[in-house]
């Protein structure tokens, strides 16, 4: 250790959270918001969910639609670049490999993005396989508008900022391209155990 | 300057506290020298690291308050009683002392300067800190930018900046400030006495014609309130700009 902050201890954490904690992230028992302008108003009667990109029939759901899809309950740990931690969060939503069932595609990389304008990037793999979903349920809840309601991508291995709030579709794309905050400093790819929070990390 | 120095990796740095400013009973600023330091932009953030002697380490994030001009790099930040990092640094550093950090981060919260739109700032407590590197930023350019910064506070002693906001505001170059209390307000307070709401920012707002910008940083509540009510007059979503500092943070 080449470096000791005067006079610093620290609150120190029980060992059971503690192997459950990416390096640089804390805690916390309240959930947070993040985002960078307005939340978006969507209303349910509006409300669509496409696959698109490299695909030969787009996909699309009605809100009602959307809701008839086969769901899921996770309890997932989620970590967000901003240094919180916070763990067993439960959600009930529509896992990503339903949404993408009998998709034939060339696509290696999907462009997430939401109303209001966000994007996010992530190579497929990293949303297949048991591993994201859109969400619409949180802790039993209808999902607020503060934290992404009505849907959002949940990636709960990557930091929070790749689980896209508002979500409103999956672009299928061959080339990997930054979406909203990759272009603003942070990371192309996010992985919280590797503290890949920002460019070159 | 900033984005091209934050294409390679953010290294950890050590800065050195040159001088502690005690702006509030709750909020210091430390003002360090950074011998490494890439430059900034006016709204981007640090990460801070705090070593103990076993190893154990904590992170966060502060918003930096200086200009990109100043000599030295400063960051506020409010001590919060529960938290970890922030009583370290509000109580226990002391001049002279190291303390680690990487940056700059954050390329979306910025103000640039160097475009004529009027600026429309608002902050709730210590959600001013960003908002105050614009505005140093804004003087040290000799920026004529009509800014407006509507800044609520608890209480008259929780003001962050008070005598250079009051001193840049009388400075004729374009910038004026109004305050609000919305706990406690001293005798013959002439400043706003309640929370921000929409009747607060009509009258603070500059006209849709002018394309005004709005930075929003504060807690959540009021980040969602004032955001929602800029939307329902009228302005665009991508003009309004926000950050939040939540009760976590520590």
């Amino acid at each position: 250790m080449s470096f000791i902050s005067r006079g610093f201890r620290g609150k120190r954490r029980d060992t059971a959270s503690s192997s459950r904690l990416p390096p640089g992230q804390y805690v916390v028992n309240d959930f947070p918001v993040l985002s960078a302008g307005p939340t978006p108003r969507v209303s349910l009667s509006e409300w669509t969910f496409v696959v698109e990109g490299e695909i030969d029939e787009p996909k699309k759901w009605t809100w009602d639609e959307f809701r008839k899809l086969p769901a899921e309950e996770v309890t997932k740990d989620i970590h967000c670049v901003t240094k919180w931690t916070k763990l067993d969060t439960l959600w009930k939503g529509v896992s990503v490999d339903t949404i993408l069932d009998g998709v034939e595609t060339a696509a290696e990389f999907v462009m997430a993005f939401s109303y209001g304008g966000y994007t996010t990037n992530l190579p497929l793999e990293d949303l297949t396989g048991g591993k994201a979903w859109v969400a619409y349920e949180f802790d039993g809840q209808p999902l607020h508008p503060e934290h992404g309601g009505p849907a959002r991508l949940l990636v709960p291995h990557l930091y929070f900022w790749k689980s896209a709030k508002w979500v409103r579709g999956l672009r299928l794309v061959k080339e990997d391209q930054p979406g909203f905050w990759e272009s603003n400093g942070y990371n192309m790819y996010g992985d919280p155990w590797r503290e890949q929070r920002y460019w070159g990390d | 300057m900033a984005r091209t120095a934050v294409l390679g990796r953010l290294e950890w740095q050590l800065g050195s506290v040159a001088e502690l400013v005690q702006e509030t009973p709750r909020v210091a600023s430390l003002l360090l020298d950074m011998p490494e330091w890439p430059g900034h932009l006016a709204g981007q953030h640090v990460d801070v690291r705090l070593t103990a002697d076993d190893g154990y380490q904590a992170e966060r994030s502060y918003s930096i308050a200086s200009a990109p001009e100043d000599r030295r790099l400063a960051i506020t930040v409010e001590r919060l009683d529960d938290g970890e990092v922030s009583p370290y640094l509000v109580g226990e550093v002391r001049k002279g002392d190291k303390v680690e950090l990487r940056g700059p981060i954050g390329g979306y919260f910025v103000w640039r300067g160097g475009d004529n739109r009027p600026l429309l700032l608002v902050a709730g407590g210590s959600g001013v800190v960003p908002l105050m590197a614009m505005i140093r930023h804004r003087s040290a350019i000799k920026s004529t930018t009509p800014t407006r910064l509507l800044y609520s506070s608890r209480s008259e002693e929780d003001i962050i900046y008070r005598a250079e906001l009051e001193a840049l505001s009388t400075a004729g170059d374009g910038l004026t400030v109004a305050h609000g209390l919305t706990r406690k307000q001293p005798p013959g307070w002439r400043g706003y006495a309640r929370r921000i709401d929409r009747p607060m920012l009509e009258e603070v707002a500059w006209p849709k014609e002018q394309n005004p910008i709005f930075f929003v940083c504060g807690p959540t509540p009021l980040v969602e309130a004032v955001a929602g009510h800029l939307v329902d007059m009228g302005f665009e979503a991508p003009s309004i700009k926000t950050e939040r500092f939540g009760p976590t943070g520590g």
